[in-house]
């Protein structure tokens, strides 16, 4: 049994259930296409990281994933289709998504960006959770009273990713959580993304130019280039890939 | 200077002053959410005052009920107004929204004049007649301190709304950061929509305790005037804060009662002040003095 998981996570998931499976994906802004057909997918308790430079696309996909755009293609969550669905109504199947540049609500207090983020929910354990992501994250509780806009670049990260948990989700998108970061701060944060996915299983998928980082917590990741995959395998296997160690890594 | 008149003058101040704050607390309601001002809010209040009119005068429903279910039917027109010609456009570019605003004052004032014509009606009273207090010659009117009363128990009840609900917090998430608040599952169209509706009950509060001050009556074009010292007070307080309003509108009725007048401006110029107040606060002070200043770190 536990054998078997261990194998399937070498072995790309293959053996889990699917998430998130996205086959043709095209879409963008207004007459902007940046999304050229894209294929990817994701399966349950993975963390799968999207590699790319800026304007390959990365944010774009996300935002399709969580109905922020119009999309041609097929967008499949949990086996169902999504790719009509508005952003309010896939928040309510189960995805979350941590928008670029954390998309706090500066002028709320801590616990109600929490409270908020829990605004699908109509179960009473909501302060419960808040306390729960309080622990694994103290700062956030030493702060619950201030406004989200004051906190630093790395708190407001923090809470961003635990608001988006605190609506229970099945899956968590991710889009670079380390821009404008500290290298430490970075570390730490992917560190704790290890943590919760280890512990909770929560599935993810995270886009980042950091590919370093990413890719030493992720199991499988894809590079996208002008809106197409043009890469992808374990990480692992991306982390030692000399064309992605030149492109990405700097190395 | 005489005490008695400094403090009759204080009196009408606050009188004046509340009921701007009551029309600044609903333009802070649109604001909050759209970052709009809404020019046809007086005259969405004044139209709002002739629903009560007609309850209480012409149906013969007691006055406060009339005022209740003219809050009510306002709320639901005004919640139809977003819904077919505020929502269709995109809530980021903002001037043809105001030019909506703006026929829409056109509009309400023309459709009540062609129902009610341009005749003053007397509105009935709301509250006791009389004075509550007298100092020397000074007379506090039961009028004054039921307006007052109003004004505060109003921001009381918006700020418990904003505070303590779940459509107040998802009603403060959108006016923080719509995207953000989409991605947590919050609809932003009927959110928006709800405070449309807010703003419209409370506007049509603010009108019917404005015109049932005993030296006042209701036509038409009644709330033009309290508009423009409506989005003085709303600017002074801050534009998003419910108490910045009511300290707002309560600073713009004493610099009309108390400033202008001891300043020697002819009263005509009143207008005149409130705007120059309201320029004074773009230039020095944007935000307001309760306003949120934009501080973000990112």
């Amino acid at each position: 049994m536990t054998d078997q998981t261990h194998d399937s996570t070498d072995t790309a998931g293959a053996e889990r259930p699917l998430v998130l499976n996205v086959t043709d994906l095209r879409g963008g802004y207004g007459q902007i296409q940046v999304l050229h057909g894209l294929d990817f997918n994701v399966f349950e308790s993975e963390i799968v990281v999207i590699l790319g430079a800026n304007g390959a696309g990365k944010t774009t996909t996300l935002r399709a994933v969580s109905g922020m755009i119009d999309t041609t293609g097929a967008i499949e969550f949990r086996g169902e289709s999504i790719q009509d669905a508005k952003a309010p109504d896939i928040v309510r199947k189960g995805v979350a998504h941590v928008p670029q540049g954390r998309g706090t609500l500066p002028e709320l207090s801590v616990e109600d960006n929490l409270r908020v983020g829990a605004y699908i929910r109509k179960d009473n354990e909501v302060d419960q959770d808040i306390e729960r992501w309080f622990d694994v994250y103290p700062v956030l509780r030493q702060r619950r009273n201030q406004r989200a806009g004051s906190l630093s670049g790395g708190e407001q990260q923090m809470l961003a990713v635990s608001r988006a948990l605190m609506s229970r989700p099945d899956l968590l998108l991710l889009d670079e959580p380390s821009l404008g970061l500290a290298p430490l701060i970075v570390k730490d944060l992917f560190d704790r993304f290890a943590e919760i996915n280890k512990e909770t299983g929560m599935t993810m998928l995270v886009v980042e130019q950091n590919a370093q980082l990413a890719l030493a917590v992720a199991d499988r990741g894809y590079v996208i280039e002008s809106g197409e995959i043009s890469f992808d395998g374990p990480a692992d296997e991306l982390l030692h890939d000399d064309k992605i160690r030149k492109a990405y890594l700097g190395v | 200077m005489d005490f008695n008149l400094l403090l009759d003058r204080l009196f009408l101040g606050l009188s004046n002053g509340s009921t701007y704050a009551l029309i600044a607390l609903a333009l802070v309601m649109i604001f909050k959410a759209t970052t709009l001002i809404n020019f046809a809010q007086g005259e969405f209040a004044m139209i709002g005052a002739f629903f009560v009119f007609v309850l209480s005068v012409e149906q013969g429903l007691p006055v406060w009920i009339a005022v209740f279910l003219g809050m009510v039917i306002s709320a639901l027109a005004a919640a139809g107004i977003e819904r077919t010609l505020i929502r269709p456009f995109d809530p980021s570019d903002h001037l043809p929204l105001v030019i909506i605003t703006l026929g829409l004052f056109l509009a309400i004032n023309a459709l009540a004049a062609m129902i009610w014509g341009f005749n003053t009606r007397a509105f009935p009273a709301l509250f006791p007649s009389g004075n509550a207090l007298t100092i020397g010659t000074a007379t506090l009117s039961w009028y004054t301190v039921g307006v007052v009363f109003v004004t505060f128990a109003t921001a009381g009840a918006l700020t418990l709304l904003l505070n303590r609900t779940k459509i107040g917090l998802a009603f403060r998430a959108v006016s923080s950061n719509l995207e953000s608040s989409e991605l947590v599952g919050v609809r932003v169209g009927p959110t928006l929509q709800f405070g449309w509706a807010i703003a419209a009950a409370v506007g049509t509060l603010g009108a019917s305790v404005y015109v049932a001050n005993p030296i006042l009556s209701l036509e038409p074009s009644v709330m033009i005037r309290v508009l423009i010292f409506a989005v003085s007070a709303a600017a002074l307080g801050g534009l998003d804060s419910v108490w910045g309003a009511i300290a707002g509108g309560i600073a713009i009725g004493m610099v009309q009662s108390i400033v202008v007048p001891y300043a020697k401006i002819p009263n005509e110029l009143a207008l005149g002040a409130a705007v120059v107040v309201l320029m004074l606060v773009l230039l020095f002070k944007p935000s307001g003095l309760f306003g949120t200043p934009q501080v973000e770190r990112v």
